[in-house]
């Protein structure tokens, strides 16, 4: 436990440290405003690695939750502009709930037919991606054909913080919550950890999987409505290739890809870090060749920290096991 | 001419034929033109444009089709039952840039003139090329919409699509050559948005933090421009940093409401469907002759000078604001 917490401080003071860069450069990315804006930028894929480190806990990965937010997204989008009256709340409970059933197709596939969840969830990820080429034709949802209660929303303040953002922060503790506080959260782990004792102690490991990622399908619905209504646009590729990120997210902040290791506090740190790198970048006058491939190093170096951690653990535990057997051996 | 080539149809028709051109001179003249598919706006408008010109020409019958999805198989039965009814002329907007080409080479040789606009056909496959404009003209066009609006000089920077986009890149560097026409007009830098919404957005942001004086960002790209509109709105500096650039009118009209943008470009599709029809009514009144070097007229819309490719380019980008927005914005 105590290991894993210095994971988490080791993340936080590289927050820090590249805060204290970024700052070094451009002295305004550190005021407070600004720092609310790239926390509210951060929002969404805060909210999608929430729910893939459930997914990843639970030794899946959800691929397909950035197409599953465009679905949505365009669904809303749609919706809202064929039916202008319709109310913010209900576009909200239709995301979720269309976010959701996709995330149940992911698992029930993954549960019944025992698919490996790379394969279904690219698979899904295509298919979403076709079915708002289906449904839209190809042509994008304009910000004028949207209302501006639609829009309006997750840009509306509460307490000095758009609505974006505390959705940001109640997903995060409500995540909290669940995974510390009830049996699905704890089961989420044992899962993870080891299959077959969890089998033992009376969890279904693909049920378990299922509901994994149904909660990472209605996250990615509920951010389908809140990006178009952010971006003001929908259209078949909005958010393409930000399932990756999602991931990276997640494994910044320590999650395993092996499952069932990795804290809440972790994905929320490792969002945190790339929301900052991502929003620092433009603004630090670094050409927009070596954009790229900083993110990339900052990835690998956070991910080497953390595997680095890990690993005295795994040492430890081979060295007896060979000490044991070249005992048992001599 | 219009005798010998159709006399190159057949023998057996020339009899008709040939009684068939002395009449002509009454007949109208009929031009098909030909689109990707049929129910676009953008070529619903183009087709409006053409019937301007018939209007204008008088003696003109425009015959507007095309197949029902954006395939060149579609487009080739178009064409071969368009050479079967002997229509003059053929102006297609090419969903293929080779398929079509053994289907218009015959109706070439049925004496009817080929032009391709909007999206050209390969050389052989056609007399002409009409492009909707040019590099030169549209890296032009895009520092011309934000210097205009800064007629004391300003800061403004390039928000483009990724830094391996051709056509962005290219019409970047043709704006740079014509930048010292536009005195005092800074380009302060230039970001990659990479087409991504969100990205576009991040970047325009950081473009306003970095460059607080900021006072025009150009977006060459349809998705940046949007993504860009949206940053300046969210950032509360609407009215301080115009955006503009290229863009559709039914993804700005959003954005020309609420004043992030005066003004963008993009070709004009009603322009567009007149010239093809204008080209197509010359080289079918054999008026003119599609060689290169060639200068051909095309009423309202001036003259289209030929390459050494026999491809031409109509005239600058169509700038839309807000005394047009609302007209365009149902069209495409």
């Amino acid at each position: 436990m105590s290991l894993l917490k210095s994971r988490e401080a080791l993340l936080g003071g590289a927050i820090l440290l590249l805060l204290a860069l970024i700052a070094s450069r451009f002295p305004g990315f550190v005021a407070p405003d600004n720092l609310a804006r790239v926390f509210t930028d951060t929002s969404p894929l805060l909210i999608l690695a929430l729910g893939q480190t459930v997914v990843i806990l639970t030794r899946c990965i959800d691929l397909s939750v950035a197409a599953n937010l465009a679905l949505t997204g365009m669904v809303c989008a749609m919706l809202n502009a064929a039916l202008p009256g319709v109310p913010v709340v209900v576009i909200l409970l239709l995301a979720v709930t269309l976010g959701a059933v996709m995330g149940m197709v992911n698992g029930l596939l993954v549960w019944k037919l025992s698919i490996p969840s790379i394969v279904v969830t690219l698979g899904t990820m295509t298919i979403y991606r076709g079915i708002i080429f289906l449904i839209s034709d190809g042509a994008w949802v304009n910000a004028h054909e949207m209302s501006a209660a639609f829009t309006g929303f997750p840009r509306a303040q509460i307490a000095g913080l758009p609505v974006l953002a505390w959705f940001g922060i109640l997903a995060a503790a409500a995540m909290v919550l669940m995974i510390n506080r009830t049996p699905l959260g704890r089961a989420f782990y044992a899962v993870g950890g080891n299959p077959h004792a969890a089998v033992y102690t009376g969890i279904s490991v693909g049920r378990t999987q299922f509901w994994a990622f149904t909660l990472s399908g209605a996250l990615a619905g509920l951010c389908g409505y809140l990006w178009v209504a952010r971006y003001a646009v929908a259209y078949v590729d909005i958010a393409g290739g930000f399932e990756l990120e999602v991931v990276a997210a997640c494994v910044i902040g320590g999650i395993s890809i092996a499952g069932g290791a990795g804290t809440i506090l972790g994905t929320i740190l490792g969002a945190l870090f790339l929301g900052i790198v991502k929003n620092a970048l433009p603004v630090i006058d670094i050409s927009p060749f070596w954009q790229m491939a900083i993110s990339g190093t900052a990835i690998i170096v956070a991910v080497t920290l953390n595997s680095r951690n890990a690993r005295a653990k795994g040492r430890i535990i081979l060295r007896k096991a060979q000490e044991q057997t070249e005992g048992a051996t001599a | 001419m219009k005798l010998t080539r159709r006399l190159f149809g057949g023998a057996a028709m020339a009899a008709a034929l040939m009684t068939g051109s002395v009449a002509q001179a009454q007949d109208p003249v009929r031009i098909a033109l030909v689109v990707k598919a049929l129910g676009i706006g953008f070529f619903e408008a183009a087709a409006k444009g053409a019937e301007e010109a018939a209007a204008e020409l008088g003696n003109v019958e425009v015959i507007y089709t095309g197949p029902t999805d954006t395939t060149a198989e579609g487009q080739i039965e178009v064409i071969n039952a368009l050479i079967a009814q002997q229509v003059d002329a053929i102006a297609v907007s090419a969903n293929d840039t080779d398929a079509l080409v053994p289907a218009l080479k015959k109706a070439m040789q049925r004496g009817i003139s080929v032009i391709s606009w909007d999206s050209g056909v390969a050389p052989e496959g056609r007399q002409l090329h009409l492009n909707p404009s040019s590099n030169p003209l549209i890296g032009n066009m895009i520092i011309k919409l934000a210097a205009d609006e800064l007629p004391e000089g300003g800061k403004v920077a390039v928000l483009s699509a990724t830094t391996t986009s051709t056509n962005q890149n290219i019409w970047i560097e043709e704006m740079n050559k014509v930048l010292g026409n536009y005195e005092g007009i800074e380009v302060v830098g230039t970001v990659y948005g990479d087409d991504l919404a969100d990205k576009s957005y991040r970047e325009a942001t950081g473009l306003m933090q970095t460059y607080p004086d900021l006072d025009a960002i150009i977006a060459p790209t349809s998705v940046g421009i949007v993504a860009a509109a949206r940053a300046v709105e969210d950032a509360g500096k609407v009215g301080e940093v115009n955006v503009t650039g290229l863009g559709l009118p039914s993804e700005m009209a959003g954005a020309i409401e609420s004043g992030a943008s005066k003004s963008f470009a993009i070709w004009n599709p009603i322009d567009l469907g007149y010239s093809a029809t204008m080209l197509a009514y010359q080289l079918a009144t054999d008026a003119a002759e599609a060689e290169p070097g060639a200068e051909i007229p095309m009423g309202r819309m001036g003259t289209l000078t030929l390459d050494e490719n026999t491809e031409g380019a109509m005239a600058d980008p169509f700038v839309y604001d807000e005394s047009n927005i609302d007209e365009f914005k149902g069209i495409f």
